[in-house]
C-alpha cells in the first residue's frame, strides 16, 4: 500500500498497468491544521499535547471534491454504483448504454481486484472505459477515480459510471466525488443485507433492486428489503428492474435524464454549444 | 480492510502535524471513533501497529475515545441515543431518524515530544 496516501499502492492498476507516479491528487495538502499547541498537564515534563481535529478521511474527501467539482464543471452526471459481487452491476451498465443511445456521451471507470473483463464488456458496447485494479485493495478511492479522470476526457454533458469493486462494506466510506451513490441489491441475495450492511444503503440515494425476473423462483421478500432499506436510510429511492429482460428499466432510464439535465443546467451556455458542434 | 487505508490517512495528519511542531517522535495518538462511522476499532488498533512502524509515530499509545450515536427522530421532535444503524427509535419505535452524531472518525489529538 502507498505510504502516501493508503490507495493501494504499487498494487493497483489502471487499464493493467502501474500507473501510480503520486501526481496532483497527492499535491492535495493536508495541512491547514488549526493545531494549538498547549501544555501536557501529566507525564513526562517535555510531553505536549497538539489538538489535530482532523477527520482520517480528509485527504480522500479534499480529493472528491476536486473530483466533483471537475465534474459539475463539465455537466456530468456521476454516479457510484456498489453492491456485492455478482449483483448484475456490468450487465445493468451493458444494458443501460444500450438503452441510452445517442441521448449522450457515456463513459465507464471499471474498479476490481483484478482482471479487465468488465470494461472489455463496456467497450464492447463503444463506450469508453478505464479499467482500475486496486490489486489487493478492497474499494476505489478519490486519487483512483481522479487518475481515471484523467484518462477518460470526459465530453460536456457525459454520463459516468463508476462501478466500485463488488464489496458491501469498505466502499462505502470513500466519497469519489459522484453526485449519488447507487447501491445494487438483486433478489438472489438475502433481503436482509440492508440491516447487515447498513453503512452502504446509509450511503445510497437510490437502491436498483435487480433481477426481479427471477423474484418468483427465489423467496425474496421485496416489500421487507425495502423497508429495511428505508429503515437505515429514510426516503431512499427504489427503483425494480430486470436488466436481463428490460422490465423496470423505463424508470431507471428517466431516473439518470433527469439526474444529466440537472448537472447540466449550471453549465454555461458556451460549453453547451461546443459540446452541440463536436 | 479498509481500515488500512484509515490507519494509512491518520498517519499521514499525525506525521505532517509533528513534523510542523518539530517533534521528535509521537507519544501518543488520540482518536474519536463514532460508533456509527465506518470503522472497527480493533482493526483499526491492529493496522495502528503496522503503519506506524519506522515512522515518528513508531511505539505510540493509541486512545481511543468512543462517542456514542445520536440521530434527530423526526416523530419524537428531538435527539435520541442510536447505538446501531437500523435500530428504531427508544422513544417512539420509528426509523424516521438522521444521524446527529457518532458518525464521524477523526484525529482530536497527538502528544509529542
Amino acid at each position: 500500500m502507498c505510504t502516501t496516501c493508503g490507495c493501494g499502492g504499487h498494487e493497483a492498476t489502471i487499464d493493467g498497468a502501474t500507473a501510480f507516479r503520486h501526481a496532483d491528487p497527492h499535491a492535495v495538502a493536508i495541512g491547514a491544521v488549526h493545531a494549538h499547541a498547549a501544555k501536557h498537564a501529566h507525564g513526562a515534563s517535555d510531553e505536549r499535547i497538539v489538538a489535530v481535529e482532523r477527520d482520517l478521511l480528509a485527504k480522500n474527501d479534499a480529493i472528491a471534491a476536486l473530483n466533483r467539482r471537475t465534474l459539475e464543471q463539465r455537466g456530468v452526471f456521476a454516479l457510484n454504483l456498489v453492491s456485492s459481487p455478482g449483483s448484475g452491476k456490468t450487465t445493468l451498465l451493458v444494458r443501460t448504454i444500450e438503452a441510452w443511445g445517442a441521448r449522450s456521451p457515456v463513459a465507464v471507470i471499471e474498479g476490481d481486484q483484478q482482471t479487465s473483463f468488465d470494461a472489455d464488456r463496456i467497450r464492447a458496447t463503444g463506450a469508453p472505459a478505464v479499467q482500475v485494479n486496486t490489486g489487493k485493495g478492497c474499494h476505489l478511492d478519490a486519487a483512483m477515480v481522479s487518475r481515471a479522470l484523467a484518462q477518460l476526457d470526459l465530453a460536456p454533458r457525459s454520463l459516468l459510471f463508476v462501478e466500485n469493486v463488488g464489496n458491501l462494506v469498505c466502499p462505502a466510506a470513500f466519497d469519489l466525488g459522484e453526485a449519488h451513490k447507487v447501491v445494487i441489491l438483486s433478489v438472489t441475495e438475502g433481503e436482509d443485507k440492508p440491516l447487515k450492511y447498513p453503512d452502504m444503503f446509509r450511503a445510497a440515494d437510490l437502491m436498483v433492486l435487480n433481477k426481479v425476473d427471477l423474484a418468483p423462483y427465489v423467496s425474496f421478500d421485496r416489500a421487507r428489503a425495502i423497508e429495511m432499506a428505508r429503515r437505515v436510510r429514510p426516503g431512499l429511492e427504489v427503483i425494480e428492474l430486470s436488466a436481463t429482460t428490460g422490465a423496470g428499466m423505463d424508470a431507471w432510464l428517466a431516473w439518470l435524464d433527469a439526474g444529466l439535465r440537472r448537472a447540466s443546467s449550471q453549465l454555461p451556455a458556451a460549453v453547451v454549444a461546443t459540446a452541440q458542434a463536436g | 480492510m479498509h481500515e488500512m487505508a484509515l490507519a494509512q490517512g491518520m498517519l499521514e495528519i499525525v506525521e505532517a502535524t509533528a513534523r510542523r511542531e518539530g517533534a521528535a517522535r509521537v507519544t501518543q495518538v488520540r482518536l474519536e471513533i463514532g460508533a456509527l462511522s465506518h470503522v472497527a476499532t480493533d482493526a483499526l488498533r491492529f493496522c495502528f501497529d503496522a503503519v506506524t512502524r519506522g515512522s515518528l509515530a513508531e511505539g505510540a499509545e493509541l486512545a481511543i475515545d468512543d462517542v456514542p450515536g445520536e440521530a434527530w427522530c423526526m416523530p419524537c421532535g428531538g435527539n435520541v441515543p442510536l447505538a446501531r444503524l437500523g435500530d428504531a427509535c427508544p422513544r417512539c419505535g420509528g426509523y424516521q431518524l438522521a444521524v446527529t452524531g457518532g458518525g464521524d472518525m477523526r484525529v482530536k489529538d497527538i502528544a509529542i515530544v
